[in-house]
Formats: structure tokens, C-alpha cells, sequence
């Protein structure tokens, strides 16, 4: 089924990590084996955020205890050599952080190629990255809304806007590979989330990897993210991609997705997937179900559903 | 409802017979001698001038639930609900007259399964609105979402605002009244019953129905398979007239410029056509 739910805020920063968990946690029902957050925080012209995984939940914590003893070796291995990489790439740290055994965000300046740095990371076994930006922090582990925000730290967040997911596995695994929202590799500052079925997934998909696209999950959901970044990167307005997405990918979806200054959702061309939207001259909030849009606004509004087709895109 | 009566039989003919607006349905399925012997678990008389108040803040949508029926039992016949906070399933399964306001927005499968309460929405309802609805009348002040009044059977069930997709879809009775815009596959295998929408329609209106009647006072993106445009009568004027004046709404351009969509009913029958003969219908 999965939950999401997206909020932007009209020309200021916001407490997006506190009320983007609120607005999730009213839809854990509709997905409880994980939670993800795409938050868009001040953009640091001069500095990129990094957020990476070293290894999945499972390694950490599966049934075969004796992994556990070589993971913790694997880990600190891991991350020394994502370390190492960056030195050699002459990467300028500023902010090193570990919230848990297997989840990292740095902050550094690099004036090279952001897709090369990011090949180079994730060409060391066990690691992938979440998102890389001046804005974006990806964020997604197994769990309701409350027990990840708590785990990132994620009630002190401030920023312009931010989707998020809430998803009960159904075509993939409970991990953080399948999670959402999912980064557009390598372009910086793009994510989505999403809740449906895409029909033509693996057509798209081997077009995608034929141009040197890349996958890391079976997911169809990372093709949307995949295809926006590649329709923004061929000159495309965001509008124009998902206008053109509505078109081109099949299936009954709506999905959302936020780049450094916009926020857009579609809808499929059947209205099969639940959305709901409120306006106002501050801010804009939607999701799957009112409920989440009342968790932050319980007052008095006016909501309703975009119809069948639609394309809806926000600025900050 | 006065001059209905002269028609009535015309009316009938014409499926549109005249329903109750408040009451019981489903007398009809039981015999004097049958219902005699009938009692439902947990009807219950009550009086419309006691009233309560019920504060759902606090509360599951079961409790809420619960505390209707609590109330319902104690006789009291006008009830309240603050703070529903769009929780889902809340006033559904009343089978009792009763004078239900909730002070807010409901969920999914809001008012679900109703047969007989008069319900006042003051906000929005999610998807899947007084699906099953058998008798009584449900408002929604403000906006719907989509599979609004699937599959109900009678009573009036209306929208002031804007509803989604799917709008009435498998209707077997009843009217549903839209104040607004209805988007894609409203209708879609409709059976029976009349759906007044005073705005736009999406596509593919009236798909593959059945039988009954829409009345559409705005534009139409498109119809669906074998739905098809009627003659409006006089009959039919008088009627919305009379249903639109109940609710104090207006068709944008008078009632008798509305379209109606009727079945063309080419698809009856549809499995004994030969494969030749379901292209051309389809």
C-alpha cells in the first residue's frame, strides 16, 4: 500500500524534520517495515552533503551470529576505505557523523566530478550512497516515522521542504536498499517517493542502464527517480518531465518528487493511487491520507484530491 | 415533492420512482408477517430533540464508533462528533434514524453502510464515502475524494464540493449529487439509481453502464463505453429541480441545459455477442 507525503514551504525555512515526522508517523498503517525522509535543508553553495550507508540492517543484526562478529570488522574497513577515497580525490572534510553502526553523513568541499566521486564511493563493497547534494538529506532505515527520526535526529531539522515514504514491502525486500525515497544517481539534490506499480519497469530500466544509468535496487520506484534526473539533465523543465512521465511510464502511481527549489507530484492517468492536497499562502502539505496533512494542520481546511493525469509543481 | 405525485407512475416506468428521503429501505425486503417477527440487534428508538456531544479527539475510530451507538442506546437522536480529525471508518453501520453532524473531515469509508441516519459532514471525506449506502441522506459540506457512493442502493448522498474518480461506481439506487467537478470512470457500471454532477466530468463517463441516469451541468472530457446522451424530459426537470432546490444548490446554466447520459445498452448481453459484433460495441 505505502504512505507518502510531502510539505513545502513558501519562501522560508521551517521545522521540515519535525513536522515531515509527524505527518509520516499518521501513516505508519499503510507501511510499517520502513520510513524514509528527503529534507532539503539550507543549500551550501561551497560544501556537498553526503549521506551513506556502509552495510544493511540485516548484516547487523541477522540470524547468523558469527556474521555480526566480522561485520563490525567489515564496517570500520568500509569506512576506511570510503575515507581513504576521498582523501585521494582531494576531498576538503568538514563535518564527519555516524548515527548508527551503518549509516554516515559527511560534509566536504570537492570541486571535481560529483558523479565520479560518487562511482568511486559506491565501488567499495557495502556501500551505497543515499543522496549527495548542497541541500538533500536522505534519509531511510527500517522503522515507523518516530523511531527513525529519533535514530538521524531528525526533530531539530530545519529547512524549505521535504517528502517522505512510509512502505509495506510488496514487490521487494524490507531493507534500506528497497526504501524510499530514492536518489537520482548521481545528479545532486533530486528525490523521490512514490506509491503504485510501474508495468513497464524493466523496459525503462534496460533503456536506462543501455544509456549508463544505475540501479542499486530492484524497486520500480528508483526508475522514477532515475528517469526524472535523466529528463532534467536532457534539458527538461521538472514540469515538463512529469508531464512527460505520465506519458511514457505505465502502471497506476502517484509519486512525488523534490529538487533543490521545487516540489511536484503526478498522478497516473487512472487516479488509482490516493492523494490529498492543501493549499494555503504559507505552505503546501500533501498526502496519501488527510489524516497526515491534520497530525500538522488541525485546524479548520480545505483539502481535496488533484485528479487523474495531473502534474502539480511548487517553488519554495 | 407535490407535483411528483401526479407522475409518479410515469416516474416509475422511467426509474424514477420517488425514495424516502429519511427511514427505513429496508422494509421493502420483508414481508408484514416477516418483519413482525424481525428485530434487529440494536435498533433502537430515539428522540431527535435529546442531544449530545461527542469529542473525538481522544479516540479510536472503533470507540467513536462504539460511543455513537452508546448514545444511539441511551435515545439520544441528535448527535454531535468534534475533532474527527479525518480518521477513517468513523459513523459507519448505522441502521437507525438519527441526526448525525460531524464538526470536521472523515477519513476512508467514512459513513459506510448506512441505512437510515441523516449525516451532515462539515469538511472533506476520503475515499469510498457511504459506500453501501441503503436509505437515510449524507452532506458533505466540502470536498470528496474518489469511489464516492460506490455501490450504493438508495438514499441521497451529496457533495457540495469536488469528488474524485470513480464516482458512483457500481450504483445500484439511490441519488448522488455533486455540487462541483467528478473526475475520471464516474458511473463506471452503473445499475441503477441517478447521479447529478453541476460541474465538469472526467472521462470516460458511464462506462459500461447498466442502466440509471447522470445529469452533467457541466463539460464532459469524454464517455465511456456504450454510455450514451438521452433526451432530457420534463419529467426529468421538474425532478432536479425539486432534488438540487432540497440541498440549496443550482445548476450553473439551469437545469435544463444539464446532459444526460444514459446506457446505450449495447454491452447487455455482452458475452453472447460474437467477436466481431463486441469490437463494434466496444
Amino acid at each position: 500500500m505505502c504512505g507518502i507525503a510531502g510539505l513545502i514551504y513558501r519562501g522560508e525555512q521551517g521545522g521540515i524534520g519535525r513536522e515531515m515526522t509527524s505527518m509520516l508517523h499518521s501513516l505508519k498503517h499503510r507501511g510499517p517495515d520502513s520510513t524514509g525522509f528527503a529534507l532539503f535543508g539550507p543549500v551550501q553553495e561551497e560544501q556537498n552533503i553526503l549521506r551513506f550507508k556502509l552495510a544493511e540492517p540485516q548484516e547487523m543484526f541477522g540470524e547468523n551470529q558469527q556474521s555480526n562478529f566480522q561485520i563490525e570488522e567489515q564496517l570500520k574497513e568500509r569506512r576506511r576505505l570510503v575515507d581513504e577515497r576521498l582523501q585521494g580525490l582531494g576531498v576538503e572534510l568538514h563535518d564527519q557523523q555516524q548515527f548508527t553502526d551503518y549509516a554516515c553523513r559527511y560534509s566536504f568541499t570537492y570541486q571535481g566530478d560529483g558523479a565520479d566521486l560518487a562511482r568511486r564511493i559506491e565501488d567499495i563493497e557495502g556501500v551505497e550512497i543515499l543522496s549527495m547534494g548542497k541541500s538533500l538529506e536522505l534519509v531511510k532505515d527500517l522503522g515507523d516515522a518516530n523511531t527513525v527520526a529519533a535514530r538521524y535526529e531528525l526533530e531539530s531539522f530545519q529547512g524549505s521542504h521535504g517528502i517522505g515514504h512510509t512502505r509495506m514491502a510488496t514487490e521487494s525486500d524490507v531493507d534500506i536498499r528497497s526504501a524510499h525515497p530514492y536518489w537520482a544517481f548521481p545528479f545532486n539534490d533530486i528525490a523521490v517517493v512514490h506509491n503504485g506499480q510501474l508495468t513497464n519497469y524493466w523496459t525503462n530500466r534496460r533503456d536506462m542502464e543501455r544509456r549508463g544509468h544505475r540501479f542499486t535496487s530492484k524497486c520500480d520506484s528508483e526508475l522514477i527517480a532515475v528517469y526524472i534526473a535523466d529528463r532534467l539533465n536532457q534539458g527538461d523543465t521538472l514540469e515538463a518531465a512529469m508531464h512527460r512521465s505520465i506519458e511514457e511510464l505505465d502502471g497506476v502511481f502517484t509519486y512525488l518528487v523534490a529538487t533543490r527549489g521545487q516540489l511536484g507530484m503526478a498522478k497516473d492517468v487512472m487516479a488509482a493511487k490516493p492523494l490529498v492536497l492543501y493549499e494555503s499562502e504559507q505552505c503546501v502539505a500533501m498526502a496519501s491520507e488527510e489524516v497526515a496533512i491534520r497530525a500538522v494542520f488541525p485546524q479548520e481546511i480545505d483539502t481535496w484530491d488533484p485528479y487523474d493525469g495531473e502534474v502539480m509543481v511548487w517553488q519554495t | 415533492m407535490a407535483d411528483m405525485n401526479n407522475t409518479q407512475s410515469d416516474a416509475h416506468d422511467m426509474g424514477l420512482h420517488t425514495e424516502q428521503l429519511a427511514g427505513r429501505s429496508r422494509k421493502v425486503f420483508f414481508t408484514a408477517d416477516t418483519e413482525e417477527h424481525f428485530t434487529p440487534a440494536w435498533e433502537c428508538p430515539v428522540d431527535f430533540q435529546r442531544e449530545a456531544e461527542l469529542d473525538a479527539s481522544d479516540l479510536d475510530s472503533r470507540e467513536v464508533n462504539q460511543r455513537i451507538r452508546d448514545l444511539m442506546s441511551e435515545g439520544f437522536g441528535s448527535i454531535t462528533v468534534r475533532n474527527p480529525g479525518a480518521r477513517h471508518g468513523l459513523g459507519v453501520g448505522i441502521l437507525n434514524r438519527l441526526r448525525l453532524q460531524f464538526d470536521g473531515s472523515l477519513g476512508y469509508f467514512g459513513c459506510g453502510l448506512l441505512d437510515g441516519p441523516n449525516v451532515r459532514v462539515s469538511g472533506r471525506v476520503g475515499w469510498s464515502c457511504a459506500e453501501n449506502m441503503m436509505s437515510g441522506t449524507v452532506v458533505i459540506e466540502k470536498n470528496a475524494g474518489s469511489t464516492f457512493g460506490a455501490a450504493i442502493r438508495g438514499g441521497d448522498l451529496v457533495c457540495k464540493g469536488d469528488v474524485g474518480s470513480r464516482t458512483g461506481i457500481d450504483m445500484k439506487g439511490g441519488t448522488i449529487l455533486i455540487g462541483g467537478r467528478t473526475g475520471a470512470f464516474s458511473g463506471f457500471m452503473m445499475q441503477r439509481g441517478r447521479m447529478i454532477v453541476l460541474g465538469d466530468a472526467g472521462k470516460n463517463l458511464g462506462d459500461s453502464m447498466y442502466d440509471g441516469l447522470i445529469f452533467i451541468g457541466g463539460k464532459i472530457q469524454s464517455l465511456g463505453v456504450d454510455a450514451v446522451e438521452g433526451e432530457l424530459n420534463d419529467l426529468e426537470r421538474k425532478w432536479l429541480a425539486e432534488k438540487l432546490a432540497r440541498y440549496g444548490l443550482e445548476a450553473p446554466r439551469g437545469v435544463e441545459n444539464m446532459t444526460k447520459i444514459v446506457s446505450g445498452k449495447q454491452l447487455w448481453n455482452y458475452d453472447n455477442l460474437e467477436p466481431a459484433e463486441k469490437k463494434l460495441v466496444l
